[in-house]
């Protein structure tokens, strides 16, 4: 078969189409594959969880964040977007006057950053907030 | 050993028996992720500080768990329920093995 300048064009176009199908949600699931690796594939649910980040952080290099979830025993953070999705997970001990916990983070580029806790019922609470990031702190 | 690492801590001097207290924690660290590379292209080596534990008379306050995507000079806010007089301790520990450690009293006022 005599490869033409229009059969080229199409199989260049379909494979591209194809790379780019494959490329998207293995690049999405190194989140999720960390989240599923804390709840097992278990519902999340959105109320008792509160994660507070800027709308817009100009350096991506320390952008503060907030999260607390009353009565959780564990609380994981996830930026999306970062070459590695795990930022710092808060293990609250018996002393804890309240499940919170503040710091800095490094953002690579705007994503969402994620915060999951675990309840001591063996629930999880999900929590999300898109963060813009003017200047991306991740070296490069 | 990182050079000129140095934890600083923000504990109330005094407490009410059972109050709730705010701690801020930061520690000076350059918390060099692994992702940067250096002039000729070379990826430098990761070097951060890897867990956070903060405990009152023995008994967990918080315990983190830190990647490379936490900031230079790692920082943290929490809190604390004070029961009795006691000291707060606050240890860091390095991917090189140090651990860096602080103590600060608290009187019931």
């Amino acid at each position: 078969m005599a490869f033409t300048r229009r059969k080229m064009l199409i199989l260049g176009s379909a494979s591209f189409a194809t790379a780019t199908l494959v490329g998207l949600p293995a690049f999405a699931s190194l989140t999720d594959d960390a989240i599923i690796a804390i709840t097992g594939g278990a519902e999340t649910s959105d109320a008792g969880i509160t994660l507070t980040a800027p709308e817009i952080a100009e350096n991506g290099n320390t952008v503060p964040v907030e999260v607390s979830a009353p009565g959780a025993t564990s609380i994981a953070l996830f930026a999306s977007g970062n070459p590695t999705p795990s930022v710092a997970t808060f293990n609250f001990g018996p002393l804890a006057g309240s499940q919170t916990g503040a710091t800095r983070i490094r953002l690579a580029k705007t994503q969402d950053v994620v915060a999951i806790a675990t309840m001591p019922d063996g629930s999880f609470l999900r929590a999300s907030v898109t963060v813009k990031v003017t200047i991306g702190g991740c070296g490069g | 050993m990182a050079e000129n690492v140095r934890p600083r801590v923000r504990v109330p001097k005094t407490a009410a028996a059972g109050e709730v207290i705010t701690i801020k924690s930061l520690i000076s660290h350059k918390m060099e992720s692994g992702q940067r590379k250096d002039g000729d292209g070379n990826v430098i080596p990761r070097s951060i500080i890897n867990r956070f534990v903060c405990a009152f008379n023995g008994e967990t306050v918080i315990d983190v768990t830190l990647e490379a995507a936490v900031s230079t000079n790692p920082f943290f806010e929490f809190e604390a329920v004070v029961p009795e007089a006691g000291d707060f301790s606050f240890t860091w520990y390095d991917d090189d093995g140090s651990v860096y450690e602080e103590t600060k009293s608290v009187a019931i006022a």
